[in-house]
């Protein structure tokens, strides 16, 4: 691996029993790039997340990761039971490795000082975000990963939290994997598109829409140039059973970075 | 105060500090029903100790452990939804209890005792397991506070953190196993989730933090064993459904009080 790479993906390959949800993916992570991962539903988007977290075993291919590699995680959700009495500070304070000034660093960056003496029952779906995002940031990590984390914010909050992590990247230097839940919005601020449907459809940078008059007018929000449209151009397509089949009008010129993953 | 009587106080309130913090997690993590699970299979453990002869609390804590792993190993491989698999280890151990039991025609074991307890027949033998025992329970609970708090809210953060998740949540199985193998002298193997849940949630209305929580929980179950025990000597009732009567009226007092939660 060059000294540029956190994390080299060959070939990977994962099954549940006779099911394979993630085949033929290859991909790297560098340091300081942003990497978005979309895709439609039951594509396997969490389950390569989790692979490449550690969280779960590859059934075939390579996971390469630097060593002692500090990765920070944000989970999609949490399910804390309404039982369970945590202000954000204890839920803070249950990373044990982190001290106080990590802490208080962390919930700086993400613009969350004011909330930790609330009760994380209380908190808005933005501010739990960034609670989690302040979290994964405790162990100043070399590599973020954020599972869907503009899920349940509305426009002008994912907006803001776009800003957020773009900004986080820059003050740590980390490199950021994201998946994002929107198959055309993604962060403008992202290096590398993944879009994945079991494999690996097609990838690139996102297009440089955001400065488009028509598009600043449809989103009308200050701080959208942050946003922009991922165009698809892929080469197959799949039928309602999910296996790849040609495009109909196969005469379409051949894009330089859908590379596909053909069995 | 009769003797018998200052034992079975020292016994309850000897089990009533180590359900309220294991109580705690019970609830926040939902496993009232594993919970119960556990309990059933008591019975089996107490004929089994009959049948080779060893002492009936290691007995019961092998045999709430030995299902505790069963119960792991078949949850992950899914072949029925968890609520229903509990549903047939807790009530097919019960019964295998009852049906070993009854074939122990040299040794008379009675039923009543162990399915509703007998609080007011605790020797100094008994009381020696419960402190030990409870002595052991709250010293690795306190090892392994944080761990478990930060398995509670979310597994696979916990584990990208670097917490052995298997392992602490086998601890938690454990001392489960432990806990109700030591109270199920007080109050039988049909009551002992009710004396690790009813206090913990009572106690919710009064903590802003895991810890107040584990402690009120503690002191509220303390209170419901001697107020159960009080009824108990005065009304002749059932010493061990007493205590958890005593219980439910402490949590119905607190819930119908307007106490404000702050976490």
């Amino acid at each position: 691996m060059s000294p540029q790479q956190l994390i080299s993906i060959t070939d990977l390959q994962i099954s549940f029993g006779e099911n394979t949800v993630v085949s033929d993916v290859s991909m790297t992570l560098n340091r300081g790039e942003i990497t978005t991962l979309i895709g439609p539903n039951g594509a396997g988007k969490t389950t390569l997340v989790k692979a490449v977290l550690g969280l779960l075993e590859p059934s075939g291919g390579e996971i390469t990761r630097t060593d002692a590699l500090r990765i920070g995680y944000m989970p999609q959700k949490l399910h804390i039971d309404a039982t369970f009495p945590l202000t954000v500070e204890r839920f803070l304070k249950t990373a044990a490795f982190a001290s106080q000034s990590d802490r208080e660093q962390a919930l700086q960056a993400v613009g969350a000082n004011t909330l930790l003496k609330q009760s994380v029952h209380s908190l808005s779906g933005g501010e739990m975000q960034r609670v989690l995002l302040a979290r994964a940031l405790l162990r100043k990590p070399e590599l973020l990963v954020l599972d869907e984390p503009a899920q349940g914010v509305d426009i002008n909050g994912q907006v803001e939290l776009y800003n957020l992590i773009a900004r986080i990247r820059d003050q740590y230097g980390c490199a950021v994997l994201m998946i994002s839940h929107d198959l055309h919005l993604v962060m403008a601020a992202t290096d590398q598109v993944i879009c994945l449907n079991r494999h690996i459809c097609c990838s690139g940078r996102p297009e440089q829409v955001s400065n488009h008059p028509s598009y600043k007018e449809l989103f009308g929000v200050p701080g959208a140039e942050n946003l922009a449209l991922y165009s698809h151009h892929h080469n197959h397509q799949h039928n309602e059973h999910g296996d790849i089949v040609p495009l109909e009008s196969s005469d379409q010129p051949g894009t330089d970075d859908c590379c596909g993953g053909h069995r | 105060m009769a003797e018998f009587l200052i034992l079975a106080l020292l016994g309850g309130i000897g089990v009533a500090l180590v359900a309220g913090p294991l109580g705690s997690f019970v609830v926040w993590r939902r496993m009232a029903y594993f919970g119960d699970t556990l309990a059933h299979s008591a019975l089996l453990g107490i004929a089994l100790g009959v049948l080779f002869d060893i002492n009936f609390n290691l007995a019961v804590i092998s045999c709430c452990v030995i299902l505790a792993l069963i119960l792991v190993s078949l949850q992950r491989q899914r072949l029925v939804a968890t609520d229903t698999l509990l549903g047939i280890m807790a009530h097919s151990s019960l019964s295998l209890g009852l049906v070993a039991v009854s074939l122990l025609d040299d040794v008379r074991v009675d039923l009543l005792e162990y399915l509703f307890g007998d609080l007011l027949a605790i020797t100094p033998n008994d009381l020696i397991w419960i402190y030990v025992g409870g002595a052991v329970v709250l010293l690795l609970l306190w090892r392994l506070w944080n761990p478990l708090l930060a398995i509670t809210i979310n597994e696979e953060l916990a584990q990208v953190e670097g917490v052995n998740v298997t392992q602490v949540r086998l601890a938690l199985m454990l001392l489960i196993g432990v806990v109700i193998a030591i109270a199920m002298k007080v109050v039988g193997i049909l009551l002992i989730t009710s004396l690790l849940i009813i206090p913990a949630a009572a106690a919710r209305k009064l903590a802003s933090t895991p810890e107040q929580m584990a402690v009120f929980a503690s002191l509220l179950g303390m209170i419901a064993v001697a107020m159960g025990l009080y009824a108990s000597w005065h009304f002749d009732t059932p010493a061990g459904p007493s205590v958890v009567v005593a219980a439910l009226a402490e949590f119905l007092l607190l819930y119908s009080l307007p106490i404000r939660r702050t976490a």
